[in-house]
């Protein structure tokens, strides 16, 4: 082990066990970050990854990380230059420090407008990577800036960044700018150097867009990339909502989507699954009173953890069915049975179609 | 190893994610063969049982796109799958394969050329593929020599401990 201080581990797939073969990879994983001497080991204690590792201050800006995860792109919201791999090669990091990168072509997102109500970081993302399809950006580092991305919350940064990868891309980068900065610094005291484009900086590409009248969006099955208006997807039945993921279980979504379901009832015949990204999540959810919300609207609600969006424990789907999902991948069979179908769209469209019943327009949906 | 290959073409189209190669709900299954068994099943249920070790597949645009799941490389080298031949690949696969030692070329428009059940020839050190059936040769683009010696080790783990036995890493102390 090349420096354990600098290693961070934690079980989110699959947590609590649900199988034998789970609690043996469990087991596993405490039995390596114990010979290994790894103290930053929290465990299936604190929830997913990608949301608990900024939270608890082991992300800053200008720094360069590695995880075991495609979904690492998620910290480049916080200007932090991160990025997946598989577990041969976090091996090979473990035991040295080091690893082969190619700086990687930029092309840089000028989202302009102001972002309109109802419209979320989620609906941005999903119209990018529909317009650039899921091989836009391969290899490259995506750049979200402009006006549109400094007016969207933290919360909201991190879903960009989070499904950059959905595009092929190696990073997904958000320069920081004060809201990053106070942000970072409530929750560690680290010292830590801001790395921002030098005023001459190359782009393969700038890619302009205007939100001004962008409608939330929603990416039918199979593919993250086929992203339309709510309207041309309007209607269709829906026997499960989830709302969680490292893309969209943060506090804002939970939020947003509490809302939406404040004093209804999802019918009879779905299936309302929340699931908090995280401790802190959970608890100032719980605390807002956000869960009794959810609870009376009929929702389940589990431990912070991954769930069915790796098609792992928690609400998998049964031949025919269709989910509404706040997260990030639709891919055949990727929340269970092969003939289930994963439509992904905002926490507030997953809300409205909850308590429709069918995937609905949140705009059309009377707030409490 | 031999860098010159030839054999049975599987033939997939484009983006063919990681869920499709190998499901997330069969990520936990420990016996390598019974993962095996489930690979590609979404699109090809006959592709686990009928591959044969030394077969070849090529692909479209963005093969392995989706999660960094090692698992998806790894069942197939387990059935034997010699080499990868596609448009292009998606980032993390590329490197999770050449890490387990499965050769990959990218290669435009070998989708076109070949059919399901040809035969392909590869000369891996010059990034050539040809096709005997129609006498085709397509260039495709070479594996950068670090990668290729990561593929003649047979892999990263194994590239890793030749590297570390002629100069061994610098830890850092514990506290």
């Amino acid at each position: 082990m090349w420096d354990a201080d600098k290693v961070v581990a934690l079980i989110d797939h699959w947590t609590p066990a649900a199988t034998v073969d789970e609690a043996i990879i469990h087991q596993k994983c405490l039995e390596f970050v114990d010979k290994y001497h790894i103290e930053n080991w929290l465990g299936m204690r604190e929830g997913i990854c990608h949301v608990v590792f900024p939270q608890k201050g082991f992300v800053k800006p200008g720094d360069l990380i590695v995880g075991s995860d495609s979904h690492t792109t998620t910290y480049g919201a916080l200007g932090a230059f991160s990025t997946g791999i598989g577990s041969t090669e976090m091996a090979v990091v473990l035991a040295t420090g080091e690893l082969w990168f190619k700086v990687p072509a930029t092309i840089k997102f000028e989202v302009s407008g102001k972002i309109p109500k109802f419209i979320m970081g989620k609906d941005i993302i999903l119209r990018i990577i529909g317009d650039i399809g899921v091989e836009g950006a391969t290899y490259k580092t995506m750049e979200y800036a402009g006006e549109a991305v400094r007016e969207l919350s933290v919360d909201g940064r991190f879903t960009l960044s989070n499904m950059a990868i959905e595009a092929g891309a190696k990073a997904g980068i958000i320069e920081p700018d004060e809201k990053t900065i106070e942000w970072v610094k409530s929750r560690t005291n680290e010292k830590f150097q801001v790395v921002r484009n030098d005023p001459d900086a190359e782009f393969e590409e700038v890619i302009k867009m205007d939100i001004s009248n962008l409608e939330p969006q929603v990416a039918r099955p199979p593919s993250p990339g086929d992203a339309v208006p709510v309207s041309e997807v309007e209607g269709i039945k829906i026997d499960q909502a989830f709302l969680g993921s490292c893309t969209n279980g943060r506090i804002e979504d939970l939020r947003a989507a509490a809302k939406i379901v404040k004093g209804k009832k999802i019918p009879r015949g779905v299936r309302g699954i929340v699931i908090p990204a995280s401790k802190e999540v959970y608890t100032q959810a719980m605390h807002e009173g956000l869960l009794d919300i959810f609870l009376e609207a009929g929702c389940v609600i589990c431990n912070p953890h991954c769930g069915p969006c790796i098609g792992g424990s928690s609400g998998l789907l049964g031949p025919g069915e269709a989910c509404i999902s706040s997260s990030n991948r639709n891919f055949i069979g990727r929340m269970g049975s092969k003939d289930s179908k994963v439509y992904l769209a905002s926490p507030l469209t997953v809300a409205a179609s909850a308590v429709k019943g069918e995937i609905t327009d949140p705009r059309k949906v009377k707030q409490a | 190893m031999n860098t010159v290959m030839r054999g049975k073409v599987w033939k997939f189209g484009d983006n063919i994610d990681t869920d499709i190669i190998i499901a997330g709900p069969y990520l936990t299954i420990r016996d390598p063969d019974k993962l095996a068994s489930h690979a590609m099943e979404m699109v090809n249920p006959e592709f686990a049982k009928n591959v044969k070790p030394g077969d070849i597949i090529v692909a479209g645009k963005n093969f392995g796109c989706g999660s960094s799941r090692e698992e998806a490389p790894y069942v197939l080298k387990r059935l034997g799958v010699s080499a990868i031949v596609a448009d292009f690949f998606a980032r993390i696969f590329y490197r999770n394969a050449i890490n387990l030692g499965i050769p990959l070329i990218e290669c435009k428009d070998a989708a076109q050329k070949f059919q399901e059940g040809d035969t392909i020839e590869i000369e891996l050190e010059k990034g050539i593929v040809r096709n005997p059936r129609t006498h085709e040769e397509l260039q495709g683009t070479k594996l950068p020599d670090f990668l290729m010696e990561i593929i003649k080790e047979g892999g990263a783990i194994e590239a890793l401990k030749k590297k570390l036995k002629q100069t061994p890493v610098q830890k850092k102390a514990r506290k």
